[in-house]
């Protein structure tokens, strides 16, 4: 082990860090305002990332072109699974019935995916994909650095739109508290929809960057959900800077503990950290209580 | 037993709770095995080769048809469904057609003791074959062990699979433990001038990858190759960046690479690229075995060098070989070095399973254990099957296999005379 080797491990995670988190925005955001646990979020992934690779295959668009259409392709994906799917949830047991109902739209489109595009892996090519640049003796891979920049430029434009718009108002009223928000006039329904819209939406990149750096197949979300949900756990559920900070953070100490000592220690490194903070802080690293107890 | 222990278990309520736990424990004992007595007995009168005039001879397997073994899962399928097809073209198994009983474990061990529990106890299955991997091979043994079921199956040759001795086992493939042997050799046969100087080891925690790694260490070091970099990463790792970063920057000349997959061989090799690190040779435990999905993935040209152990290959010469290759050719399409090595590990399985009851003249589970033990040598598209007392197959040769552009051709064992000159060193990534 040496200073390049700790340093070149740091720049793993923050930059692989910064896709995971990418790709937990749409579970957390979803959860944050609808309540909803959407496992199948790690297979909106891989949808995503299968739509970029029909798009590149068939029609021989970049995948970062094609992000102008997967991205309202998987919003429009969101809308009609959370009309058809989540809105019919009712009453108190709404949330925990919400497992098994996106479970089941996991199994549905794993299989769909199947049928499609068969069980043989697949990956996003790009003349950059393999590409990087130097910094010293740190190498950058031009995918991860992409990654990492749009992963910046969608939480932030998220942020914008919670923070400093009116339909920004009117999910935050929602995520704080669903009956006074309706009282006020708020649609919380069309919230709701729009939001998981948005939340299947900004996995479109997400999935790109993730089908470019991992071969994949129509069962890869198998192991992602529970890297997506330990990220939101972390970060505190509902939370986007925390998602993004707990994304970082777990790639991070896994990557620095791959390099120190081994990778096997990686992953459970990472539930070490996770454990205390949750032993400090039960409702995660941004999570606040009382919006979950209303 | 102590003051503390006595007060809050007085002997005598204990004693007497003791015993109406026995009653109950013996009771459920006697049903449980009377009801195992009625599976299994039920089954033997099924399987001792007298089944109905014209019905189905079923055979039971689970496989990962989702979860991370779905891609070998699904191949396996189309091994087991194309053998079943030409054995039903062929007016079936004594007579009677062969059903497929499949049904999918998730890639999960624990899903795997349910399924083979099912098929056999619910489902009446009269035959059993294996899953996909090492780690389901063995509970499903274990699990057809119980009703005393042979289970053969083609992906299941770690060393632990062996050593758990069971008698019922049948792996029809090559033990992995002896597949990276022919590389190793190989590389030490090299004159000084060319040997690689250094050599990084790193595994997947696999009981299928980690065994086949350590088995050619010492003999790599003892040949003066020394050990830049060896760690194990756990198997269900999504991100290979950073280990890939380690083992790049050991820049040593030779990378053994114990994945059991595509992506994961995938990952290394776009993270070496990116670090503009390119071993002299590289050999990964699987992954490169899977014929077009492979060069997908990768591209074409970064396969190019990429070498993976295996005991076939789509342009084998063996004549059972080529039958299976026409007839995959001809149902799903394709070219013989696009065929992934599953399809005829499966395709074997029904081979021998097929030899046996024509041996033996019936569907009976016991005799057909009994026949495989026997020192037969039975005949497979993979070569030939001879079961040693733990159940590996002692008879097939371990090859070394490359990619040299689009081609899949076998580089060892050096002196074969299907063997072709090796790619060495691998061209850079790309060209």
């Amino acid at each position: 082990m040496n200073a390049t080797a700790l340093l070149s491990a740091a720049k793993d995670g923050i930059l692989t860090g910064a896709v995971y988190a990418l790709m937990a925005t749409g579970l957390t955001l979803i959860f944050g305002v609808m309540d909803i646990i959407n496992l199948a979020q790690g297979t909106f992934v891989v949808l995503a990332a299968y739509l970029s690779y029909a798009l590149q295959v068939h029609w021989h668009i970049d995948l970062f072109v094609g992000l102008l259409i997967t991205t309202p392709a998987m919003f429009i994906i969101g809308v009609v699974i959370e009309r058809v799917f989540i809105a019919r949830l009712k009453g108190p047991d709404r949330t925990g019935m919400s497992i098994l109902v996106t479970y089941a739209v996991w199994l549905l489109i794993e299989g769909t995916l199947d049928l499609v595009f068969s069980s043989n892996d697949v990956q996003l090519q790009g003349w950059y994909v393999p590409k990087s640049f130097t910094v010293g003796a740190i190498h950058f891979g031009y995918i991860y650095v992409a990654g990492f920049i749009l992963a910046a430029l969608l939480l932030g434009a998220l942020y914008f739109m919670l923070y400093r718009t009116r339909f920004g108002v009117s999910v935050r009223a929602s995520l704080a508290d669903q009956t006074s928000a309706a009282l006020v006039g708020i649609d919380v329904k069309r919230v709701s929809t729009i939001t998981f819209g948005l939340g299947a939406a900004v996995t479109a990149a997400g999935g790109m960057i993730y089908g470019a750096t991992n071969a994949f197949n129509a069962s890869s979300s198998y192991d992602l959900i529970s890297r997506l949900l330990t990220i939101i756990v972390l970060g505190g559920m509902g939370s986007l800077g925390g998602a993004l900070l707990a994304g970082i953070l777990m790639v991070f100490v896994g990557d620095i503990v791959g390099v120190i000592w081994s990778p096997v220690w990686s992953t459970t490194a990472y539930f070490v950290v996770l454990v205390l903070v949750l032993l400090w802080r039960p409702q995660g690293l941004f999570g606040k209580t009382q919006a979950r107890v209303a | 037993m102590s003051p503390m222990v006595a007060h809050r278990f007085p002997l005598g309520g204990f004693m007497k709770r003791r015993r109406g736990f026995l009653r109950v424990l013996s009771l459920s004992s006697v049903a449980t095995a009377s009801v195992l007595t009625a599976v299994v007995s039920s089954n033997a009168g099924a399987s001792s080769g007298g089944l109905a005039k014209g019905a189905p001879v079923k055979i039971g397997i689970s496989l990962s048809l989702s979860g991370d073994f779905s891609a070998d899962g699904q191949a396996f399928k189309q091994g087991y469904e194309l053998w079943a097809t030409d054995v039903n073209k062929a007016g079936g198994l004594l007579g009677h057609k062969v059903q497929l009983d499949i049904v999918s474990d998730a890639s999960s061990p624990t899903q795997v003791v349910t399924n083979y529990q099912k098929l056999i106890s619910v489902n009446h299955d009269n035959l059993t074959f294996g899953p996909f991997s090492s780690l389901l091979s063995l509970p499903a043994a274990k699990t057809a062990a119980r009703y005393g079921y042979a289970l053969i199956e083609g992906a299941g040759g770690a060393p632990s699979v062996f050593q758990a001795g069971l008698n019922n086992l049948f792996d029809v493939s090559l033990p992995v433990s002896g597949d990276l042997l022919p590389f190793a050799k190989w590389v030490t046969s090299l004159p000084k001038a060319q040997r690689p100087k250094t050599v990084a080891y790193v595994t997947s925690n696999d009981p299928f990858t980690e065994p086949q790694v350590t088995s050619i260490q010492s003999m790599l070091t003892k040949a003066g190759i020394k050990m830049v970099y060896n760690k194990v990463f756990p198997a269900e790792v999504t991100d290979y960046t950073s280990i890939a970063d380690s083992v790049a920057a050991a820049k040593a000349d030779v990378v053994v690479l114990g994945s059991v997959d595509v992506p994961t061989v995938s990952s290394f090799m776009q993270a070496f690229e990116q670090s503009g690190y390119n071993p002299k040779a590289m050999i990964a435990t699987g992954g490169p075995d899977q014929g077009t999905t492979f060069l997908k993935a990768v591209g074409a040209k970064n396969a190019n060098g990429v070498m993976v152990p295996n005991a076939w290959y789509g342009a084998s010469a063996n004549p059972l070989s080529k039958k299976m290759v026409a007839e995959y050719i001809a149902k799903y399409g394709g070219t013989p070095a696009g065929i992934p090595s599953d399809v005829v590990e499966a395709y074997s399985v029904g081979e021998v399973m097929a030899q046996a009851v024509k041996a033996t003249g019936g569907f009976n589970n016991a005799a057909i254990i009994k026949y495989l033990h026997s020192n037969v040598t039975m005949t497979s598209a993979q070569g030939p099957v001879k079961f040693n007392n733990l159940g590996e197959n002692v008879n097939p040769t371990a090859f070394t296999f490359q990619w040299q552009g689009t081609k899949f051709v076998q580089v060892n064992p050096i002196g074969d005379p299907n063997t072709v000159k090796i790619l060495y060193p691998k061209p850079v990534w790309g060209k």
